[in-house]
């Protein structure tokens, strides 16, 4: 994270200190005099709501787990004396559980923007990889956290979902026997699970810091996709993305202040206010809302091995989008093509969301294959030959340049060079 | 053109996710009451909470534990508004079990304020023995673990207008859901049939009727009423905190509006220079992406 530092100590401690562990410089130089695209727009303020998230999720997380009782018989009252009796216990409660669900919105938004303007592309190649790592390990954190309350989704859905790796043939049994630490989920379950739930999200931390350091190492891609040019494309981050940042970390809040104020209770599944019964499955066990794009893709397919290898292969394709993607131009701006098969994409993980909430019988089925299969069809057919077909949109010469189009569409109002295809 | 085309993939996709009609359940949606503590300045009131609560101690809690609830809570701000007297006198009716004692026995004691209310079975198995093998579900949290799937698109609506109250209008419809079964419906041994319990045949006998419980204020006693009185008391016993989660969630809502809106006029005013700079007035034509 240097490169930029033009950090000067003045007094005589900060001198000092440079000296020896050149801290001061090194903020600087990353978070303030780290030079940003000057026409980044509001979608690339998700990366610092995802920080503020991280930040939320930790301090709620370390104060819930001073009141929490992590053992089979008291996990779910443990849960009810922090809504009764703690002080503010409802408040840290009903933050932690919508901020798992607002984290999840950020990221989806995050990721959502990494596509659409293709900040995945050489340099960015590493930047993407450690994203799809955070990913899979908020999904496994989140999962972990929502079966610590013990209630009936909690339980069920830890026994569907450790049941996945049941799926490996030949060890799959044993695996799932040692994942438990017993025959059944249980005891020893719920306690690996707490201890785990507490350590991802200081892993998650960790590659959080790798993921910066490889940002700032390639810089951030931008709307146009055009590398920064000259000192006039960029600006420096603090004022100018902090302030950004912040005012956009403010609107998020409102939304998420609605949800923990005023419908607390809308994210959840009422089932889950019941406690934990080994006896009695409910009728219908759903994920909570992030995970059911990908429940959808689980459940569409009869083989439960295959089932399984889609589910995780809908993840882990992610990252190889990098070399999927085999058009050289960025911005889907650009690319009228890819931008419509791209919006189709995001219908489709939306369409699978709502499949994976409903009952899978008859047209829901069909419709979850269609589905599943254009999400890989994007990646495996549409993305490997568009990049060879399409014909891209002429790209501005210069952030600046774009930033002085704003209005029109960015590169649409001057005339093609003539010999160039458009 | 292209705008066209992108709506025609979204409505695409939404097609296909509808492609089964909803399978419709064999349980009647319940009607959605008024509530005082719906909406973001909705808290409980308490008149109703004490009426809720007599149900309770009248009926419901012949059956049913409210393990989660202690005396004390009957007292506290946002409830149903009891001196702590009263709630030390409504204490004293139940009978506790604590101990061992001296000599290493258990024994029964008056109730005092921090007592949790006592179940009215030893366990769950005395519970299903005494009532044809059915276990009545506890219900400290039973206002918040009950629900209806209203469907698409309500589970959106929902959303904006802050409807959380699927738990008490549940539990009112349930209490006034019993009626004959429809031609042709068998039921099960031991339950009754209610238009409004999934799949229809419920192990709870009609608890309410019109006149059983008294009320000296005036309120109609009807099994409508007591409905809508006994689930606001759940809706209460489930979260008693709500009435200061709606208060402070106004005050945090105004702190975070006034504070975006200077975050805004901060943001606006930063960024004025870099959006208005002459220097960039220059540039060049555009030129194609180099292909490979």
């Amino acid at each position: 994270m240097s490169g930029y530092s033009t950090y000067q100590p003045q007094s005589p401690f900060m001198k000092w200190l440079e000296r020896r562990l050149p801290i001061a410089s090194l903020v600087y130089s990353s978070f303030v005099a780290y030079p940003t695209p000057r026409n980044l727009n509001y979608w690339w303020t998700f990366g610092g709501i995802l920080t503020f998230m991280l930040g939320v999720q930790i301090v709620t997380g370390v104060v819930l787990a001073m009141h929490y009782t992590p053992h089979v018989d008291f996990a779910f009252n443990s849960v009810e004396g922090i809504m009764r009796d703690v002080n503010f216990g409802w408040l840290l409660r009903y933050v932690h559980a919508n901020g798992a669900s607002f984290f999840f919105v950020a990221v989806y938004v995050h990721m959502a923007r990494g596509m659409y303007y293709g900040s995945y592309k050489e340099p960015r190649e590493v930047l993407w990889i450690l994203g799809v790592i955070l990913f899979l390990l908020m999904v496994a954190t989140g999962f972990m956290g929502y079966v610590l309350p013990w209630g009936q989704m909690s339980f069920w859905a830890a026994t569907v979902i450790t049941n996945l790796f049941s799926a490996i043939p030949g060890v799959g049994g044993s695996v799932v026997t040692w994942l438990w630490g017993g025959y059944a989920v249980g005891n020893p379950t719920l306690n690996r699970f707490y201890s785990l739930h507490y350590l991802l999200p200081f892993v998650i931390a960790g590659v959080v810091v790798l993921h910066i350091w490889a940002l700032h190492m390639v810089g951030q891609n931008n709307p146009t996709g055009v590398e920064p040019k000259t000192e006039k494309d960029t600006v420096a981050f603090t004022p100018y993305a902090t302030v950004k940042d912040a005012f956009f970390i403010g609107i998020f809040c409102l939304v998420f202040a609605w949800f923990i104020f005023y419908i607390p209770n809308y994210l959840g599944h009422s089932d889950n206010y019941i406690p934990a019964n080994p006896g009695q499955t409910p009728t219908h066990i759903v994920p909570e809302w992030y995970y059911l794009p990908f429940y959808a893709i689980l459940r569409g397919i009869p083989s439960k091995l295959l089932g399984v290898t889609a589910l995780a292969s809908s993840i882990v394709i992610l990252a190889f989008l990098p070399w999927l993607d085999t058009s050289r131009v960025r911005s889907a701006n650009y690319r009228p093509l890819y931008r419509q098969f791209l919006f189709i994409f995001f219908a489709a993980v939306i369409g699978l969301g709502y499949l994976g909430s409903q009952e899978p019988t008859g047209g829901y089925v069909i419709a979850a294959r269609i589905l599943t299969a254009y999400y890989f069809a994007f990646f495996l057919i549409i993305l490997p030959l568009l990049g060879l077909f399409e014909r891209t949109k002429p790209l501005p010469n210069s952030i600046s340049e774009a930033v002085l189009r704003h209005g029109a569409p960015i590169g649409a109002s001057a005339p093609p060079p003539s010999g160039a295809k458009v | 053109m292209k705008h066209h085309r992108i709506v025609l993939a979204v409505a695409l996709a939404a097609a296909l996710s509808a492609v089964a009609v909803r399978t419709a359940a064999a349980q009647d949606a319940p009607a959605r009451q008024r509530w005082s503590f719906a909406g973001p300045f909705g808290i409980y009131d308490q008149a109703q909470l004490q009426r809720g609560f007599k149900i309770y101690k009248e009926v419901c809690s012949n059956c049913h534990s409210l393990k989660l609830l202690a005396f004390r809570n009957l007292a506290e701000p946002g409830g149903p508004g009891f001196t702590e007297a009263q709630a030390a006198a409504i204490a004293a009716t139940f009978q506790v079990t604590d101990g061992p004692n001296d000599q290493g026995e258990m024994f029964q004691r008056p109730g005092k304020l921090a007592d949790s209310f006592p179940p009215p079975f030893p366990n769950d198995q005395a519970a299903r023995a005494a009532l044809g093998g059915k276990l009545p579900p506890d219900m400290s949290v039973l206002a918040l673990a009950r629900s209806y799937d209203w469907g698409f698109p309500w589970f959106i609506v929902d959303a904006f207008t802050m409807y959380q109250e699927d738990g008490p209008d549940y539990i009112h419809a349930i209490l006034n859901g019993y009626t004959d079964p429809p031609a042709g419906f068998t039921l099960a041994p031991g339950t009754q049939y209610n238009k409004y319990f999934p799949g229809g045949g419920l192990g709870m006998p009609k608890p309410l009727s019109d006149g059983q419980v008294e009320y000296t204020d005036g309120t109609p006693t009807t099994v409508d009423q007591y409905g809508r009185d006994v689930a606001a008391f759940l809706m209460w016993a489930a979260e008693p905190t709500l009435d200061a989660r709606k208060r402070l969630g106004f005050q945090v809502m105004i702190y975070l509006i006034v504070l975006t809106g200077l975050l805004y006029l901060t943001k606006k005013k930063v960024w004025h220079d870099v959006l208005d700079d002459p220097d960039l007035l220059q540039s060049r034509p555009p030129t194609e992406y180099p292909r490979s």
